[in-house]
């Protein structure tokens, strides 16, 4: 080990070796325990210790805090150090204080303080160290303690270069956090012309401070466009001697160079000035041809820093797009990388050329490196390369090479790394889809994918493909046989029987005319597999064979029995049984023509954008994958038309989920009342999108529906109640094309409250991508009864711009934990006069709504929660209720009256319970609802 | 703009971490862990990039040493990969044929020259000229003192 110049810490050096003797990690915590009492008793005792003690003491707290130790003292003897008149100290003092960041208020004070000094100081050692510190930290106070210093020594004639470099990237540092902190006016050319210093270290620290303020604000700094060409053009043109210490492995200035055009690409086209334009292309150009020029060292570091020039400037010409010449000689240059020996090169040729792919000037240049691509696809060592190469060749897929290249992917998805196959689906199955020209073909590409990773088939795939067929009537008979061939294999997955089931189930009947294939065969076939399958993938399968029975009348008897069968009737599955038992009595009970009716043929689906995209985004948020004609054509906005009346799944209303209702129960629970009001509501809140819909009253009566809708963002929602607890899944669906940043719901609730219904919100992910929908999940425990509701603040920032906020009332009103109660008109009338009493009635008088819609308003009073009691009131236009409120402390009897004035407009409501809360809450929920 | 650096050793210690954007103790500790475990996983002639995360990891071996840094999307990989030697060629100069043990008992140091050679997460000067003058610089200031306490180190007090 070589003598390090300054003076070195001779009881640091024996500690580090202390630590490096430890035989055990329980040896080394003991020794590290010692040092700590050693050094808190130094630092406490009322000897005062000298600087350089201090020093010592300061480092070892810092090793040790390195050595991933919690260190939670010797702030305060760090802070000291850095007023030290001994620059050793000062810098330990420093580097204490950044890595040890701690927004103690007490301490910043002093830091800031000392910091003010430091950038006084004459010496720009000192000032820099200063400037350092800043940057290390960046907090909100040190941005706002030095926003007029920093400037100011960046531009001033004074500041020496060293000096000016801290600067700006300091200034950049606390931009970052508190984008205020750059002035404007005159600045604004000063900091631009920072691109002509004679220094290029000042230059290239100022390029990253300019490139950040172009992004905030690319019309202020349009000015930096032509400077920064010309300076692209001198460094371009110089010979490697020309710069010095700035040349690199014999290329000039290549941190620069790239940062220059970095900053190029904050403008689209870059300039409008034909010859800024015409020397930036000469620029493009030279870096072109010096690629083809021999290596002038054969130092991975030349051709490192030379290729990383050349790729940055081929990410300009991308990004300008508009200069077929350049776009094509990039695609050549990079299809020579494809075959280097360097893996870094593959790997970021491959990674380039997917954008190359989705231009128009330079597709088809692409397209003649399929091959390669493929090879790569097949032979690269390195998963993260073969990533690289089937994310290029979904970019460079179209209709003309479409089959080949799914039919690659396919082959490779066999020996295919775990990690990519998933994502490899996903791709696979889109393209098929995008490029489908027969889709008898499609058909065979998913149920491939299905044979050959069924794991990785995710449920998006598979329900499209049912969509497609159900949409396609040429493709429905041959789905059907080769489904039904795919099934004879002795083991074959889940996610095929569940398309085969359904498929079979739909349009069985066009093959049953075979005899290889007749029904017996055909649910056989199918139950066969049965038993090793999933509670869903049975339940499915019960609703095929239930559609069997109206598809074949002569197999009815035989799947009868298999709904007989006790381990369907009687399974433990409450969903099996439920469909076993409804299916069988259905087909009992039903005649042919109802039965037929029931289980008509499945109609369209409405045509939209496949889901799988926006599967296939959020699973890759850094790095949407790009084809040009996939993403050109709209992402989808969450489509609202997908309820099916066959399967009553009126609950969610996005793209993304449960398209086939398949998880939702085929009756809902003793909701009837409700349902024609989801259906209603979800119709008619859902056509007009502008503005902002606010659906919370009506959550009062039902439970299910969308609950607010703006022209950014649908939310859904589900409940269910049972006895006190509640559960509630919210759908947010991001209906932009971009993604929904900092995406956070807090949960607003009042303390008083908040002990009497427990509300816990399950997190989301902050972000939601375009088209995409997540779920949130809430769950709520009644404990005493309550008053109003709690409530969800949403707020994001669509794509980089304004936070959005809004507050909408979660549908958690007390009544939700009603059970109805059924009783006559005898104790009705008992209970009624037993809850006289003062604080047990409440009563309103309200104006009723126009028209005056009774037959609604008992809709509207079953789906609150209570019984409806008919033959209690004399007066049949009354309307009277009974329920009971489940709290966990009490159960709470309520009892409610609604007598309607047809000609006055009028409604006389009344309540009355054993709770003054209760009643006094249920009436204010009704008040006016009418 | 570079997110972190960190060094650490084929065993997978951690010898160096420099964050510049600012993450609690905790997460810290999660992605140095997850991050020394891939690349500890990674084979010799596998590509020196990886997408993680929504960043990209640079990492490069250097003997028994691990450096690996942690950039955004738009940076650039390959002249990451030099900064990575730009920084590795400061502390062989300046221990002079530079190794693990230097960096471990020397720790302040290799943060003080990585100050001079990067400053929140930007490049700040890229000749090895200026930072090694920078750092002599602040040598020379510190050759000037001759504390008390130096010398009952030493056992001259």
């Amino acid at each position: 080990m070589a003598p390090v110049r300054g003076d070195g810490m001779r009881g640091l050096a024996v500690f580090i070796s202390d630590i490096r003797n430890c035989k055990s990690k329980e040896a080394e915590i003991k020794r590290i325990n010692k040092e700590l009492a050693n050094i808190r008793s130094k630092f406490r005792g009322d000897k005062t210790l000298d600087g350089y003690q201090k020093k010592k003491y300061v480092c070892k707290l810092l090793f040790i805090f390195l050595l991933g130790h919690d260190i939670d003292f010797g702030h305060m003897e760090a802070v000291n150090l850095l007023s030290s008149n001994k620059y050793s100290e000062k810098q330990i003092g420093y580097l204490f204080i950044s890595v040890l960041v701690n927004t103690n208020s007490d301490l910043i004070k002093l830091i800031i303080q000392s910091i003010k000094n430091d950038l006084q100081s004459r010496n720009p050692i000192h000032v820099n160290l200063a400037l350092q510190c800043i940057a290390n930290i960046g907090s909100r106070d040190m941005a706002e303690s030095f926003s007029n210093e920093i400037p100011k020594l960046l531009v001033s004639g004074d500041t020496m270069d060293v000096v000016k470099q801290s600067a700006a990237l300091c200034l950049l540092r606390l931009f970052r956090t508190c984008p205020e902190i750059i002035p404007g006016g005159e600045w604004t050319s000063r900091i631009i012309h920072l691109l002509n210093d004679q220094h290029m270290g000042v230059v290239t620290a100022a390029t990253s401070l300019i490139d950040a303020l172009v992004k905030k604000n690319p019309d202020e700094y349009k000015g930096c466009v032509s400077l920064a060409v010309s300076r692209l053009s001198r460094i371009v043109t110089a010979s490697y001697t020309d710069l010095q210490d700035y040349t690199y492995y014999f290329v000039p200035a290549p941190w620069l160079s790239v940062k220059l055009l970095r900053l190029l690409q904050n403008y689209n086209p870059p300039t409008e000035d034909p010859g800024v334009r015409g020397r930036l292309n000469e620029c493009l150009e030279t870096i072109l041809n010096k690629a083809q020029e021999p290596p002038k060292s054969k130092k991975v570091q030349h051709s490192n820093a030379k290729n990383a020039v050349l790729f940055e400037a081929i990410n300009l010409i991308i990004h300008n797009d508009s200069e077929a010449n350049l776009l094509v000689r990039a695609c050549n240059q990079l299809g020579q990388f494809l075959s280097n020996r360097e893996t870094n090169l593959r790997y970021l040729a491959l990674e380039s050329m997917c954008h190359l792919a989705t231009s128009e000037f330079s597709h088809e240049a692409v397209k003649k490196h399929q091959e390669v691509v493929i090879l790569s696809m097949k032979m690269e060592k390195d998963v993260s390369v073969r990533q690289q190469a089937v994310d290029l060749l979904y970019a460079m897929c179209d209709r003309s090479n479409a089959e080949e290249i799914v039919q690659e992917m396919l082959n490779y998805l066999e020996t295919a790394d775990y990690s990519i196959r998933e994502e490899m689906v996903l791709k696979v199955a889109i393209l098929a889809e995008k490029y489908a020209t027969d889709f008898t073909w499609y058909v065979d590409v998913i149920l491939n994918l299905i044979r050959i990773a069924g794991d990785y088939v995710s449920e998006e795939v598979w329900y499209r493909v049912i969509q497609i067929v159900i949409n396609r009537e040429e493709v429905q008979g041959y789905a059907a046989k080769t489904v039904f061939e795919a099934l004879q294999a002795p083991a074959c997955h889940e996610n095929m029987v569940k398309v085969g089931g359904y498929i079979l189930g739909e349009f069985g009947n066009l093959i049953a005319g075979d005899s290889r294939s007749a029904p017996m065969v055909q649910f056989k076939l199918l139950h066969s597999k049965y038993h090793l399958c999933s509670s869903m993938t049975r339940a499915l399968l019960l609703s095929t064979y239930i559609k069997f029975i109206n598809l074949f009348p002569e197999i009815r008897t035989t799947i009868q029995d298999v709904f007989r069968q006790h381990s369907n009737l009687r399974s433990a599955d409450a969903e099996l049984q439920q469909r076993a038992s409804e299916y069988l009595q259905l087909s009992i009970v039903a005649s042919a023509d109802v039965l037929a009716t029931v289980l008509e043929e499945m109609p369209s689906f409405p045509e939209r954008e496949s889901s799988i995209l926006a599967v296939l985004k959020k699973k890759k948020p850094g790095r949407v994958p790009e084809n040009a004609e996939i993403r050109d054509s709209k992402s989808p906005v969450p489509n609202q038309n997908n309820t099916q009346v066959n399967h009553t799944s009126a609950n969610n209303s996005n793209a993304t989920s449960d398209l086939l209702g398949l998880s939702t129960p085929p009756a809902l629970q003793s909701q009837q009342g409700t349902l024609i009001d989801v259906l209603s509501d979800i119709y008619s809140t859902t056509n007009g999108t502008s503005g902002s819909i606010n659906n919370a009253k009506k959550f009062v009566f039902k439970n299910n529906g969308v609950l607010f809708e703006n022209d950014l963002i649908q939310i859904g929602v589900k409940s269910e109640f049972k006895q006190n607890l509640g559960r509630l899944g919210l759908y947010y669906g991001n209906k932009t094309q971009t993604s929904l940043q900092n995406f956070t719901p807090v949960l607003q609730w009042p303390a008083e409250e908040s002990t009497k219904l427990i509300v816990q919100i399950k997190p989301v992910e902050p972000t939601l991508e375009a088209g995409a929908q997540i779920q949130q999940l809430i769950t709520a425990e009644c404990v005493d009864s309550y008053r109003d509701t709690p409530s969800l603040q949403v707020s994001f920032r669509v794509g980089g711009g304004q936070i959005q906020k809004f507050t909408i009332k979660l549908p958690l009103t007390v009544n939700k934990f009603f059970e109805p109660t059924e009783m006559n008109g005898e104790s009705f009338f008992a209970r009624w006069k037993n809850l006289g009493g003062e604080q047990q009635r409440a009563q309103r008088v309200f104006k009723a709504q126009q028209p005056l819609d009774l037959a609604g308003a008992r809709n509207k009073l079953t789906g609150f929660g209570m019984q409806l009691l008919d033959g209690i009131d004399p007066n049949p236009d009354n309307m009277v209720c009974a329920g009971i409120i489940h709290t966990q402390l009490h159960q709470v009897g309520c009892l409610l009256r609604l007598e309607p004035n047809k000609q006055a407009f009028m409604f006389r409501l009344t309540i009355r319970s054993s709770k003054e809360t209760v009643t006094s809450e249920i009436c204010e929920l009704l008040a006016d609802q009418f | 703009m570079m997110q972190f650096m960190l060094l650490f050793s084929r065993q997978g210690k951690l010898r160096l971490q420099k964050w510049y954007v600012a993450h609690p103790d905790k997460t810290k500790k999660k992605i140095t862990r997850e991050l020394i475990t891939t690349i500890l996983s990674r084979k010799p002639k596998m590509c020196s990039f990886l997408e993680w995360k929504d960043c990209k990891i640079v990492y490069k071996r250097y003997a028994s040493l691990y450096f690996c840094c942690a950039i955004e999307q738009n940076d650039n990989e390959l002249l990451t990969l030099e900064i990575i030697h730009r920084y590795v060629e400061l502390l062989d100069k300046y221990f002079g044929s530079v190794c693990e043990l230097d960096i471990i008992f020397n720790f302040e140091k290799a943060y003080f020259i990585l100050d001079e050679l990067l400053v929140g997460g930007e490049i700040q000067e890229t000749s090895k000229k200026n930072v090694l003058k920078a750092i002599a610089a602040q040598d020379v200031l510190q050759e000037d003192e001759t504390p008390q306490g130096f010398f009952e180190d030493h056992g001259l007090g």
